[in-house]
């Protein structure tokens, strides 16, 4: 499909991502864009280039399209604020991941064949994903309902105004669910007060085959990766007959696809 | 030298008076305040300003203020800052003690001092460091910065976390009858935080400064108050808990006061979000809840709240252009904060005009016992004139501080400094 022919797309990824990354640029391969990639290390971001002075420079070869991903909320709408180029929000920090979102409602409807009233659990470190964030809005604005679960020290305050339940106990959140998405449990949160050990999260959040008994019988389970096997789910349950975790991978790349051309603006210059 | 100021509305809440009535300045203090209706002579060789139309108010003094020289000269000088200062209608400033080197001893102290008399355009009252370096481990030489001429002791920018520290330091500080400001922030609390902890800071994923950070050093430092006695002030004071804390400590008759930052009384968290991640709105303590900033304008209005202070923190705008995360806390005050707080504070009744006054000029120079706050005659003739209604519009463009960082660019305003008067002279300021 050459429909981004000629279109300049730069990969601007200031946190280190495969998924994601790899996503974006066989989706502008396949599209036929000219597609260039930075990365915090081996480029001037390493050697204390301000964001602003980055965006500038890239700027100047007026790129068509700019998909970023930081370590810090906000920092795609710094660039948008600045740049002629489209600016596409690859992940910043713990505030949204909009494509993935679109790719999770994507899997879930190829499933369900809807969204509106289905019961969406996602469960694990609630605080520091950008995953259930883009999600809560996302579902919520297609009438799903979504239940928030996890420890209540990765638990943020005033979560429920964003209009989801909040369950503290992984029984309640998947009782009935229609899809239980599970989230990665950082390592690096072990020992930093939120949790204990692994063995403990495991312990009450770890979503095994038995404790998906409470589940509807067509539950889909959804994990954005990378995943933590015998951490936040197990190898039974992640391969197993309700997981679409490959599928949602696969989706990916034709949502990034749609994103990419919708945003480029070739659809309106030839209409 | 006198100086004569004719018809305006002379406000003086230290002798309760607040009616139309000249006021003459000579000699570098206040001579006279005329009754109402009476009209002053000029007598000979007096300078007459024209008041009418204008509020006449003693000198406002912000005990909150980072002039940022010795040390970082690029984001400010005692000579821009207090220009900054006049120019918002001040006639009086205390500068924090986090420069480079830190204000920690006489020398530093005595060279701010120094700057001030060369280059100042307001007075300058220096506040010394409660610990070397602001490390929080031994004092600071507090009596010979005071013998230099500091006024007042405080870590600002960080707190004294250490609890044994802090009560020495409340000890000490008696010695010389000034009273130890606190800002209060529990680091292990507010953390990597860059913001208020609460639904905005969830919605964003930001990490959160929970008001908790700020209320468990405010109850901890109260707690020692009343063992030690003296006298303990709140800097920048934003939760509601922590006003509840003052108000109850005074009640009982603790040595303690307080102040709020204009910013915490006009906005709250949900502007980090409106603004799309402007690091203007980012300082600390963090722009806190609506629920935050009724209860500080409650505590305005009752009393509680002694003064409002600026915590003018000029940062280069290279410094504030960078991702939400990485921006330093912090804004400029100077020169919005008259205008913010005729136009937020006492336009929609808040608070009266004379209560404003209050908490720029008495209830400042009373905190930290600073001379000035009143016209009765004998006072410092340091005067500050203003418009009540003139209207305005922020343009950071055309401060006088060096810095341009502030989220009130732009802003239309009613209200505006229209002289500043130190010592019996009108402050005039150098052409652009």
């Amino acid at each position: 499909m050459p429909t981004l022919r000629g279109k300049t797309v730069v990969n601007l990824f200031f946190e280190a991502s495969t998924r994601t990354r790899s996503s974006f640029e066989i989706a502008e391969k396949r599209l036929s864009a000219d597609s260039l990639n930075f990365s915090a290390s081996g480029s001037s971001l390493s050697k204390g280039e301000s964001l602003v002075d980055t965006a500038l420079n890239l700027q100047a070869m007026a790129p068509d399209l700019i998909v970023i991903r930081h370590a810090y909320p906000g920092a795609p709408h710094m660039l948008a604020k600045r740049l002629k180029a489209g600016v596409i929000n690859a992940g910043d920090g713990a505030h949204e991941h909009p494509t993935q979102a679109l790719l999770d409602a994507y899997t879930i409807r190829e499933h369900k064949g809807r969204l509106a009233g289905l019961k969406v659990a996602i469960v694990g470190d609630i605080e520091h994903s950008r995953v259930v964030r883009s999600n809560i809005h996302l579902l919520g604005k297609m009438g799903a309902r979504v239940t928030v679960a996890g420890p209540r020290t990765l638990m943020p305050v005033s979560i429920a105004a964003m209009g989801v339940e909040v369950a503290y106990d992984l029984a309640d959140a998947v009782r009935d669910a229609d899809v239980i998405m599970m989230l990665r449990i950082q390592l690096e949160r072990q020992g930093r007060m939120a949790i204990p050990s692994v063995k403990e999260y495991f312990n009450l959040f770890g979503l095994t085959t038995e404790r998906l008994k409470g589940a509807k019988d067509d539950v889909i389970i959804m994990h954005p990766g990378p995943m933590n096997r015998g951490v936040e789910i197990t190898s039974e349950v992640a391969d197993g007959p309700y997981s679409v975790i490959l599928e949602q991978v696969t989706h990916g790349v034709s949502v990034r696809m749609a994103v990419l051309y919708l945003l480029s603006g070739v659809h309106e210059e030839a209409a | 030298m006198r100086l004569l100021i004719q018809g305006g509305r002379v406000v003086d809440p230290a002798q309760g008076f607040d009616a139309v009535a000249d006021l003459l300045l000579a000699d570098g203090v206040v001579a006279r305040v005329g009754d109402p209706g009476e009209r002053l002579r000029p007598g000979k060789a007096a300078e007459v300003l024209d008041a009418e139309g204008l509020v006449v108010a003693p000198g406002l003094i912000d005990l909150h203020v980072h002039l940022r020289e010795p040390g970082q000269e690029y984001k400010e000088t005692v000579r821009t800052g207090t220009m900054a200062a006049a120019a918002g209608g001040f006639t009086a400033v205390a500068c924090m003690a986090n420069t480079e080197p830190v204000n920690d001893n006489r020398s530093v102290t005595e060279h701010i001092l120094a700057e001030a008399r060369r280059h100042g355009y307001a007075r300058v009252h220096p506040v010394g460091a409660v610990s070397k370096r602001l490390a929080g481990e031994e004092l600071a030489e507090i009596g010979e910065m005071v013998a230099a001429g500091a006024v007042a002791v405080s870590d600002d920018g960080k707190p004294v976390m250490n609890a044994e520290l802090m009560r020495r330091a409340l000890l000490y500080a008696q010695h010389f009858g000034i009273p130890v400001v606190q800002h209060a922030e529990d680091l292990h609390l507010s953390s990597a935080g860059v913001m208020h902890e609460g639904e905005w800071s969830t919605r964003l994923g930001l990490p959160g400064i929970p008001g908790s950070a700020e209320d468990v050093m405010v109850a901890r430092d109260l707690l020692l108050l009343e063992d030690t006695g003296g006298r303990y002030h709140v800097a920048h004071l934003s939760t509601a808990r922590s006003l509840a804390m003052v108000r109850r400590a005074k009640a009982q008759g603790l040595g303690v006061t307080c102040e709020v930052a204009p910013h915490h009384l006009v906005l709250t968290d949900e502007e980090v979000a409106a603004s799309g991640f402007s690091t203007q709105t980012k300082m600390k303590p963090p722009l806190r809840s609506a629920a935050d900033r009724e209860a500080l304008l409650d505590g305005l209005a009752d009393g509680t709240v002694d003064a409002i202070a600026s915590d003018h923190a000029p940062h280069h705008a290279d410094e504030k252009d960078v991702e939400f995360n990485l921006a330093p806390f912090g804004i400029l005050g100077l020169e919005t904060t008259l205008s913010l707080c005729l136009d937020r504070l006492v336009r929609p009744g808040v608070i009266g005009l004379p209560r404003l006054v209050e908490l720029l000029s008495t209830g400042p120079a009373r905190a930290f016992g600073l001379p000035g706050g009143t016209l009765v005659p004998g006072s410092p003739a340091d005067v500050t004139l203003f418009a009540p209604d003139k209207r305005v519009t922020v343009d950071a463009g055309r401060f006088r501080s060096r810095s341009r960082n502030t989220p009130f660019d732009g802003w239309k305003l009613r209200g505006a400094p229209v002289a500043t008067i130190v010592g019996g002279k009108r402050v005039e300021l150098p052409a652009r």
